[in-house]
């Protein structure tokens, strides 16, 4: 069983779902905020752990898109592996626990105005181009399919992908290594 | 669900990071601030393959997962060089490639 049909309302219109659209609103609303926190904090480690979150809310986000290998894909790579590299980061380059000063740049207020007016530009371009789009309600993709695109139109690509990870390891141990 | 909801949102993150790469000071957290980027971009794609009913958008989203965590890996074995040969990761300090 899946979790469109745990969550779908039986009479429901076609389009709208408001179960949909109040658990998007939710994890929407925990995202935005706790990726502000992340660009705010004072405690580096607190920033890592509101990252957790922001990753999580995409994770459930890809659930509610019906991307469900996606959703696994990202929970393991980014809340379990990336996080990890973030945090021996933060370890191995002793940043103080608790709140500290100068994290941030001297002209930071220079970001604010550059990313209310990036927002500003986005959103019109958002609003008049897919204004009316509605994302219909549908089974979640096969993984398969999604195999078989890996392994048919998409195997050079994917080859290349599994060489940058190799050559971003080999990279990055030749970067650390001691001597 | 409309289309606009998960672009805004998508929109939203991407801003937040892009503030985050400007303000802070601090090498992680301004990876941090470009794994926030990443994510909006993935949000993007998940959504643009549910309203196309195509399935090269999740195809396309792997990807990136896999090139960011690559980019991860690189970005903090960089910054532990240059912590170990400058005791900071203040990047306004890396300056010596200044013309």
């Amino acid at each position: 069983m899946n979790l469109h049909a745990l969550i779908a309302q039986p009479d429901a219109e076609p389009a709208v779902n408001i179960a949909l659209n109040i658990g998007f609103g939710l994890i929407a609303t925990v995202m935005i905020f706790a990726a502000f926190s992340v660009v705010t904090t004072k405690n580096v480690v607190h920033a890592a752990l509101y990252l957790v979150l922001v990753l999580a809310g995409v994770a459930a986000q890809f659930i509610l898109a019906s991307a469900e290998f996606l959703a696994v894909a990202q929970v393991m790579v980014y809340i379990g592996a990336v996080m990890v590299l973030f945090l021996f980061g933060i370890m191995l380059t002793r940043a103080q626990i608790g709140k500290e000063d100068g994290l941030n740049n001297q002209g930071w207020q220079l970001g604010i105005p550059v990313a209310i007016v990036l927002f500003g530009l986005l959103g019109y371009v958002i609003f008049n181009t897919f204004e009316d789009d509605v994302l219909e309600e549908r089974a979640p993709f096969p993984t398969e399919q999604l195999s078989d695109q890996y392994l048919s139109a998409y195997l050079v690509p994917f080859l290349a992908v599994s060489f940058v990870l190799l050559a971003a390891a080999i990279g990055a141990i030749v970067l650390a290594r001691k001597d | 669900m409309l289309a606009v909801n998960f672009l805004l949102l998508a929109a939203v993150l991407f801003c937040i990071g892009v503030f985050g790469v400007i303000a802070r000071r601090n090498a992680v957290l301004v990876l941090m601030s470009i794994e926030l980027i990443l994510a909006a971009v993935n949000l993007n794609f998940v959504a643009f393959a549910m309203m196309n009913d195509n399935i090269d958008g999740q195809v396309f989203a792997l990807f990136v997962i896999a090139i960011a965590a690559a980019e991860v890996g690189v970005g903090l074995a960089m910054v532990l060089m240059i912590y170990r040969n400058r005791k900071s990761i203040a990047l306004d300090g890396l300056s010596e490639m200044k013309g």
